[in-house]
């Protein structure tokens, strides 16, 4: 519509560079204009963290930010997390524990999931559930996506000792 | 024989691609040319629309086309959800709202656009002139005759009125021992889904052949409804529910936008698409519990129930919703409140009340959350004024293990259940006497300490003799699986159910292996799909696994019959002398063996090998069948609750939970325990959070998820299972359905506990969700008696 403006990211290893309208949401843009539709969209409000993605190492939401302020980062989506031949430890840990069901909310939770697991130490289940408090998910009542994450931590542990 | 894949605990078939984002749901099937919808939706409650004005949208840029009422009129018929309930009164619902709206959110105008943004530029510059009418918000007024009437045309508000009586209530009310006499109330809740409603309809001009792909649980019903109100014929309709994001009984419904999808697509001969946003999803997906019920209960000294009265009012807002009716979860409210007791005097009476909120339907659980959470109450308000340990009360009243099949006060037949064995084991598990002991010296020290249980009962996968819903003249009682095995040895199972989260891809799959004696990976299911069998309605009411194991056990038997004949031939000895073992055919005599590819490919290919007139009476190497259980069978489960509401902040703090549920054969353990999870997280949701809350005016409040409170990961507790081994029940496969227990379950524990958490300050919970603000005006009213 009125003016555009050019913006150049990476998302999961390759470079993009697009014209997009200001207003345009990064949710959308992953979605519409990079047809990466991993990336679910819940509420468009932040609440229930279905387009969390990784944006320049941190978790964020794609819905709570514009495209434009995407120009220059580097992103990881879903479909960068591993693939269905070799999917990733996380995601693996949530295949055993059946942390999911329908699956709308599970880009979300696996990019919310990464970050915790990076960042902290996550020694009780209190921990793990303060950090998903941030994703809701309908299906699951979320025991088995604890039990996914905690999963993930015991084994990093016995990795790195 | 053991089993190798029915009970084990089988990883998901579907989980690699909704794992990695491969997962197909309507919103990310993009095809070319696409167009999309946006609407203008009411702001009013109740008004008479007086003008539109579409001219600005019209010209707005990138807009196609603008559609009022009065433009796709001629090309649809009405939608009338018919019943065979006397004392029903259907509502008529058109597309777009003709002449008058009567909820907020309603559709008036359908723009459609090149984009989305497009769109909802120009449907922000429509404008609507509207005369207001009377708000019917308040269904005790609604109900009244003399109320204004949201459908001028019908007698009443009242859609739907129903009773249920046995035995005589008037001397079990005379003189009881215990007479409790209570008024409940359950407030609106919603489904909530994660993915909200989306609908895409592509219409192929050359084959003259439209596909719809639809977020819907049920694209049976939604084919055959379309069929009839577009006049399309079937075999140019096909209706797909690709990965569908939850629907929890949201989805069950025939939606306006779905029907505008299909009809702007064969109108425009272009590829038409509506994805709702959150805001149109919690104010026009049907919502659900809206429940006034007046109760009584009669109990003797020694804690019989004597007898029990119900009068209910369900709010179910501006529609009686297709195809379900109105009466889907009010009349089911008074068919359930006996539960799983002996109840020898009952009566109940129930209307169903048109109101200008959004339309009600079902939602996971049906009826039963509310018949729960009011028939627990009273046996906790009435085992209080005795003095009785609430377990012992429900105890003396269960349907004990030798009097099945009990006849409940509705004319519910429960067939043998672990009512008994559950309550037990539930109370086992969760060390109830020590619990008790627990609370005894937390309440020494002050603290709000409380223990809740609740038993139940429900009716799942229902066969032909009842409808899902009271009345509806759809059958639902059937579900038709076709099993074929192709010229290269290949499996395909295809079913009419739809998944939506339950797995079906591999709950199914463990059944059509374990019963073809073949490898798991070798089979694949087609399900979600109009297209799969001829007829079919598609997933809720706990019914899939149930109908659907069924159906693949009773195709699988045929299938077999016409291997084993052909396998006899090649390995040239009698039938039985043959077997199949993991996809291998044997022969017991010598060590000659076939695989299924072999047998395939010799019967599909090789001229010769099969005399022709056995192949004529085989056919294909495919099988259908339909299974019908008739009357379906109980499914029952105890909930125990531990809780402290702390004194300061008044939040609740679920300290265990545990639910001991008899769900029959599970096929998928896994599956069956994030189900219970799932459920019973729902369930603490509509206990504690969850509420729909419109103002007088007919306005909903909570109208985002900052406002409708969805339970994270902090205010859901760990959930322990028991799975009872009781006696199968008379289903095909031995499974008894087990997706909505969690919630039927979930929101009477929880009342109970936080009644007897406030019990030493002598208050109790007649209202969920017992959000904290009702919490602080319980404590309130102890502090402050008088006012």
């Amino acid at each position: 519509m009125s003016f555009q403006k050019t913006i150049t990211l990476k998302v999961n290893g390759v470079n993009y560079t697009r014209t997009v309208e200001p207003r345009l949401l990064l949710s959308d843009f992953i979605r519409e204009d990079l047809l990466l539709t991993g990336t679910h969209v819940g509420c468009e409000h932040g609440i229930c963290g279905a387009c969390t993605i990784t944006f320049n190492g941190d978790s964020i939401r794609s819905c709570l930010t514009l495209a434009v302020q995407a120009d220059g980062a580097e992103i990881t989506t879903v479909e960068g997390m591993g693939s269905q031949e070799n999917m990733s430890k996380i995601q693996q840990k949530f295949q055993e524990h059946h942390a999911l069901q329908c699956g709308f909310c599970t880009p979300g939770m696996l990019a919310t999931c990464e970050d915790m697991v990076k960042k902290y130490p996550l020694t009780s289940e209190d921990e793990i559930r303060d950090g998903l408090s941030g994703n809701l998910c309908r299906c699951t009542g979320y025991q088995h996506i604890v039990d996914a994450v905690q999963a993930v931590v015991k084994e990093d542990k016995r990795d790195v000792s | 024989m053991t089993n190798k894949y029915i009970g084990s605990r089988v990883k998901r078939k579907e989980d690699p691609r909704l794992l990695t984002g491969n997962g197909r749901y309507v919103d990310d099937i993009k095809i070319v040319g696409q167009l999309h919808i946006a609407f203008y939706r009411s702001d009013h409650s109740h008004a008479r629309i007086c003008n539109i004005d579409t001219q600005a949208a019209k010209c707005s840029p990138g807009v196609i086309d603008v559609f009022t009422e009065k433009d796709i009129c001629e090309y649809y018929s009405p939608v009338i959800a018919q019943s065979r309930m006397k004392n029903y009164q259907a509502t008529v619902m058109s597309i777009l709202a003709k002449d008058k709206v009567r909820y907020v959110g309603e559709p008036i105008v359908a723009v459609v656009a090149e984009s989305r943004y497009a769109a909802e530029d120009a449907a922000a510059l429509i404008a609507v002139d509207y005369e207001a009418l009377p708000f019917i918000t308040d269904p005790k007024v609604a109900a009244q005759l003399n109320a204004p009437k949201l459908h001028e045309e019908l007698d009443s508000n009242i859609l739907v009125e129903r009773s249920f009586r046995r035995g005589d209530v008037e001397q079990a009310f005379w003189k009881p021992q215990v007479h409790i006499k209570e008024q409940f109330r359950f407030n609106r809740k919603t489904s909530v889904a994660m993915e909200n409603r989306t609908y895409l309809a592509n219409y192929d001009c050359t084959l003259n052949h439209l596909t719809l792909y639809s977020s819907t649980q049920v694209p049976g019903i939604i084919k055959d409804a379309l069929s009839d109100l577009l006049n399309i014929p079937g075999n140019e309709l096909r209706v797909i529910a690709p990965d569908v994001g939850g629907g929890f009984g949201g989805k069950t419904s025939l939606y306006p936008e779905e029907i505008l999808v299909v009809l702007l697509a064969r109108k425009l001969k272009k590829p038409v698409k509506w994805a709702s946003d959150r805001l149109e999803d919690l104010t026009t997906t049907s919502q659900a519990f809206d429940e006034l019920i007046d109760a009584e209960i009669a109990v003797d000294a020694d804690g019989k129930i004597l007898g029990l009265k119900a009068e209910v009012i369900g709010d179910v807002g501006a529609y009686s919703i297709y195809p379900w009716t109105a009466g889907i979860e009010p009349v089911q409210v008074i068919s359930f409140l006996p539960g799983p007791y002996k109840i020898e005097n009952y009566d109940a009476h129930v209307r169903a009340v048109a109101t200008s909120k959004s339309p009600t339907g079902p939602y996971r659980g049906v009826g039963r959350p509310c018949s729960t959470f009011v028939m627990e109450r009273l046996i906790d308000l009435a085992s209080e004024q005795l003095d009785m340990d609430p377990k012992e009360m429900r105890l003396k009243n269960l349907v004990q293990p030798d009097e099945f099949p009990y006849k409940a006060a509705s004319g519910i037949v429960w067939d043998k259940s672990g009512f008994v064995e559950g309550l037990n084991a539930a109370c086992d598990a969760i060390n109830y006497d020590e619990l008790r002991d627990q609370q005894a010296r937390a309440r020494d020290e002050g603290r709000l300490f409380g223990i809740g249980i609740s038993t139940f009962a429900e009716l799942t996968g229902i066969g032909s003799r009842i409808s899902a819903s009271p009345g509806m003249p759809i059958n639902t009682g059937t579900e038709t699986a076709s099993i074929s095995i192709d010229s290269t040895g290949s499996i395909v199972a295809r079913f009419g159910v739809a998944s939506h989260g339950q797995g079906l891809e591999t709950s199914l799959a463990q059944v059509v292996a374990e019963h073809l004696n073949v490898s798991i990976d070798s089979v694949r299911i087609i399900h979600g799909d109009s297209d799969a069998v001829a007829h079919s309605t598609g997933t809720y009411a706990s019914r899939s696994a149930a109908l659907g194991s069924g159906a693949a056990i009773l195709a699988t038997r045929a299938l077999n019959v016409k291997l084993l004949k052909i396998a006899s031939i090649l390995l040239g000895d009698e039938e039985e002398n043959i077997f199949i073992q993991d996809g291998f055919f044997f022969n017991k005599n010598t060590d000659k063996s076939l695989s299924l590819k072999a047998l395939a490919k010799a019967y599909y290919s090789q001229m010769g090998s099969i005399p022709a007139e056995l192949k004529e009476e085989i056919g294909d190497l495919s099988a259908t069948k339909t299974y019908d259980p008739l009357w379906g069978t109980t499914s029952s489960a105890t909930h125990v609750v531990a809780l402290e509401i702390d004194r300061i902040s008044l939040k609740v703090k679920i300290s265990k939970y545990i639910v001991a549920e008899d769900c029959g054969q599970m096929i998928n353990p896994l599956i069956v325990e994030g189900q219970v999870h799932g459920g019973v997280a729902q369930g603490i949701g509509a206990a504690l959070f969850e509420e729909m809350v419109y103002d007088e005016q007919g306005q909903a409040l909570s109208a985002s998820l900052a406002d409708y409170i969805v339970p994270a990961a902090t205010e859901i507790p760990r959930i322990d299972i028991e799975h009872l081994d009781v006696e199968l029940p008379p289903t095909l496969s031995g499974v008894r359905g087990m997706g909505e227990s969690g919630t039927i379950g979930a929101p009477a524990a929880i009342a109970n506990a936080i009644s007897d958490a406030l019990a030493p300050l002598d208050q109790y919970v007649t209202e969920l969700p017992m959000t904290p603000e009702r919490i602080f005006r319980l404590v309130q009213a102890a502090q402050n008696p008088s006012s």
